[in-house]
């Protein structure tokens, strides 16, 4: 996307072409009438990671770079199911995981299972750092 | 202490009485950790990067002995490309920067991308705290200032919770906030909430406060967007006593993205020391790293300024304008900030609205990050700076200082409206759910209730039931949506539906973002670029006109209407004009001069006296210290030293009193100067019959050369200016219009009301 992505903003009103639920529906399909014919269901409610990565570029182009990847991590982390988010969340906690193997582990597991390339990177980046500080002690 | 109590000053007794001797004060002591700008502990700004730009030491200490804070923040939050530059610059010089409005904020945010947390605390210590309020006007993100609400209930009802949501939008709030007495309420709580929310022009963003895993549900099934609650610390220790690593909250963070949920970080001065690991470091510096943090942790925003730790921060010499430098680092790092404000930092009303004065001027993302739009006693969160109680007070200083502070006035009916639509919106939502049905009573104790403890509703146990149906059944927002509409509420459907819109876009994502009328405003489309007079937020007139409509304001028919009838009270004392007035020749004659007005267009005094009746009393006070009464209307002016002294030369004593329609009362003598006179009555609204009578009886002594003693009108410190003032200049202006210059004096037949009978 060009450094012109600020022009797409917000989406909703500049872009609203470029938007679409996981089902596939558009904004202009989110009306109350859709609702009470059951074509929307609650998939419809999350975003997806097209609309998070158009984001990122907006982001980015209002120099904001860290919130950018933010918003690429986040597109990641769409696929990945609610119970191995809260999983891998409460591993990097401190004392949860045993070993910064174990974290490692789970870096591989997200860049291969979720193709999560930026997620895995930050793990593995937590995991040299909390060996280094000893981060690895039982907490309960 | 037992000292005792006869030796001592009784002012500083009195003053051991006033609420400011609740709050404690705490000494500078930074080997404890008590420092506000500035520890012998602090590491001096300093950055060293290695050939292949790698840093190897920052602030002091050398990469391999960076902490888990050092080693995020050198990876992901120093920009090299800048960080030569920026750290090369004199802190006292990038200080001056800030306060120039010729330097714009986007030059100073890329200059913060390359400083050390160290660097950044050095520079905002250079300012004081009008330079750092203008200074965070100046770098604030957004445009137009927005403001948070709490909205919580001691019983977690779900109908006053509504009901409540519904009045915090109504005033203007951007984000509602709520959290539980028992977490299990979680989800009937964000069901209320999301409800209520929708309730009159709906859209504003929501959250429920709880713990991360079920806030992720929560925000997934629609019934939150945004959430605050991703707390980072300024020391390892601390961060790891609460329970994350910046990875773990850089995850979180990304989940909560991934789930179209808003995130904002929290933390703030004085945490590290309530947590025991504060490293002996100034609370800002301590503030300086967990900003960099958030910056490089690619979180939008934080809520920052203290938060829980502003009253100890606050306890502190300086620290208030400690609170306003760490908002101000956050908005230079790029974040959107949420400013505090949201504890009750004092027991003070004094320090309570100086505390919050420099956010009105300045404008804020978010000026509290979290007003408490309910009762004290119902904040889940614990009492806010500013509660349920002081709104109206916010609301004056809204229009004092003609600021937005995001929010303004509502009138009773409009409050009652949408708590009525609220209240019946959520029992048909809970009722077509099959969740409860709320009855009539129950209803109508919550729409008129002010907080819980007014309310018959359902009892603990119900509330907690249906939250665990509400979970247990999956019910999302598209459930919420649906009933509202199949219930006739077709409108507050509508609202919600446009709010869910908005997540599939992720539009309110970015810095900033709030959503009002259905739109997103954000740093991205609205951003703050203010320089200098004739740039940056002002309102418009219409937002002008609205803000300034506080209750009880009154205009010139008003007070004509309440006071200044053209008929006199009936039964009261007659008096009417017989001719041009003479000079009288009994040596005992003193003259009641009156004004213009009195008694033909005003007939009421501002202490709420009938005017024939304080000339009554005047009469027979005079008849009582042997004087002779005669009244006389002074027309050429409405002065009272000049009704007093008119009235004198009239009498044959050269006695005279003047006495204006609203009660201020003067004795005057023929030889003395204008504004020398003998006794005066000027805090009209104080005085009363009996002190009127008392006047006119030391005229009559006066007339016998005796020297009586003065009536003294004793006031007991009310402001009575601000009571009366508007009223009284609109009184007078009726006065000085019916004064003719030169018209001679009036001879008034008066007789009493019983005389009269």
């Amino acid at each position: 996307m060009s450094t012109d992505a600020r022009n797409l903003y917000p989406l909703s009103e500049k872009a609203p072409h470029l938007v679409r639920s996981k089902t596939g529906l558009g904004l202009e399909d989110f009306t109350v009438d859709a609702v009470l014919e059951g074509r929307i269901v609650a998939q419809d409610l999350a975003i997806t990671p097209e609309a998070l990565r158009l984001q990122a570029d907006v982001a980015r182009a209002t120099d904001r770079d860290r919130l950018a990847e933010n918003f690429e991590r986040a597109a990641e982390l769409v696929a990945v199911p609610q119970e191995m988010l809260l999983d891998t969340y409460e591993l990097l906690r401190p004392g949860r995981a045993k070993s910064a193997d174990q974290l490692r582990e789970r870096a591989t597991l997200m860049r291969v299972d979720y193709g999560a390339t930026r997620i895995a990177a930050l793990i593995e980046e937590a995991a040299d750092v909390c060996e280094r500080r000893g981060l690895f002690t039982k907490r309960f | 202490m037992t000292q005792d109590q006869a030796s001592r000053w009784k002012r500083m007794q009195e003053w051991d009485q006033r609420p400011l001797r609740l709050d404690s004060f705490s000494e500078e002591s930074p080997e404890n950790g008590f420092a506000v700008f500035h520890s012998p502990w602090d590491p001096a700004p300093g950055l060293t990067l290695g050939p292949d730009g790698a840093i190897l030491e920052m602030d002091g200490r050398k990469a391999a002995d960076f902490d888990i804070l050092d080693a995020f923040i050198a990876a992901h939050h120093i920009d090299r490309t800048v960080a030569a530059e920026a750290m090369a610059l004199d802190s006292t010089v990038v200080a001056r920067m800030l306060v120039d409005v010729n330097v714009p904020r986007e030059g100073l945010e890329r200059l913060a991308r390359g400083m050390t947390p160290a660097k950044l605390a050095e520079v905002v210590g250079r300012l004081s705290a009008l330079e750092s309020t203008f200074a965070y006007s100046k770098m604030r993100q957004r445009h137009s200032p927005g403001n948070q609400a709490h909205v919580t209930n001691a019983k977690d009802d779900p109908l006053q919770l509504a009901a409540d949501s519904a009045i915090a939008v109504a005033l203007g709030f951007d984000e509602i906030e709520t959290t539980m007495r028992v977490a299990g309420n979680a989800w009937a709580n964000a069901l209320a909430c999301t409800v209520g929310a929708a309730a009159g022009r709906g859209s504003t963003l929501f959250q429920c406060s709880i713990e991360e895993a079920e806030e992720l549900k929560i925000g997934l099934a629609g019934l939150a967007t945004y959430a605050e609650t991703v707390s980072v610390y300024g020391s390892e220790r601390s961060f790891v006593d609460g329970d994350d690593t910046p990875w773990s909250k850089t995850f979180l963070t990304a989940a909560y993205a991934s789930r179209g949920i808003k995130a904002r970080c929290t933390s703030g001065a004085g945490s590290e020391l309530l947590m025991g690991f504060h490293e002996k470091c100034s609370v800002l510096y301590l503030e300086a790293r967990c900003l960099c943090l958030q910056r490089a942790m690619g979180v939008q925003g934080t809520q920052n300024g203290g938060v829980d730790g502003a009253p100890l921060t606050a306890s502190m010499p300086g620290g208030i304008r400690e609170l306003m430098a760490e908002n101000l680092l956050a908005v230079w790092l790029g974040l959107e900030c949420a400013s505090g404000n949201d504890t009750k930092t004092s027991e003070s009303e004094i320090r309570i609205g100086a505390k919050i004065t420099p956010y009105l001027l300045a404008g804020s993302d978010l000026i509290t990050s979290g007003f408490g739009s309910i009762r004290a006693y119902d904040n889940s969160f614990n009492p806010s700076l500013f509660n349920a109680e002081e709104m109206e007070d916010y609301l004056v200083l809204q229009r004092d200082f003609e600021v937005d502070g995001g929010l303004a006035p509502l009138t009773e009916e409009e409050a009652l409206a949408v708590r009525r639509q609220a209240v019946e919106a959520i029992d048909d939502v809970l009722d077509e759910l099959g969740l409860a049905r709320a009855d009539a009573g129950m209803k109508a104790s919550v729409i008129h209730a002010s907080g819980s403890d007014d309310t018959e509703t359902f009892p603990p146990v119900r509330t907690l039931q249906i939250s665990r149906d509400i979970a247990a059944r999956g019910l999302t927002a598209l459930d919420v949506v649906r009933a509202l509409a199949l219930r006739g509420h077709r409108a507050m459907a509508e609202n919600l539906m446009s709010m869910l819109r908005q997540r599939v876009s992720g539009d309110y994502l970015q810095t900033s973002a709030i959503v009002r009328d259905g739109k997103v405003v954000s740093a991205v489309n609205d951003p703050n670029h203010y320089s200098g007079p004739g740039t940056g937020y002002r309102m418009d007139e219409a937002r002008w006109s609205r803000v300034k409509a506080v209750r009880g304001t009154i205009n010139r028919s008003h007070v004509l209407d309440a006071e200044g009838s053209h008929e006199a009270p009936t039964g009261s004392a007659q008096f009417y004009p017989i001719g041009k007035a003479g000079k009288g020749h009994d040596p005992h004659e003193v003259v009641v001069g009156i004004s213009p007005a009195f008694g033909e267009r005003l007939h009421r005094t501002t202490a709420g006296h009938a005017v024939s009746d304080v000339l009554d009393a005047l009469t027979r006070g005079i008849l009582e210290g042997g004087g002779m009464p005669r009244v006389v209307r002074i027309r050429h002016t409405a002065d009272t030293s000049f009704l007093g002294l008119s009235a004198a030369h009239l009498a044959g004593s050269g006695y005279g009193i003047g006495i204006q329609a609203k009660g201020t009362a003067i004795i005057h003598h023929r030889d003395r100067l204008p504004h020398m006179n003998l006794e005066l009555f000027s805090n009209a609204p104080l005085v009363s019959l009996e002190q009127y009578r008392a006047m006119g009886r030391n005229a009559g002594r006066m007339t016998w050369g005796e020297t009586p003693e003065p009536i003294i009108v004793t006031n007991d410190g009310q402001a009575l200016g601000a009571r009366f003032h508007p009223r009284v200049a609109l009184l007078y202006a009726i006065e000085t219009e019916m004064s003719e210059p030169g018209a001679e004096p009036e001879e008034m037949f008066f007789a009493s009301a019983e005389r009269n009978a």
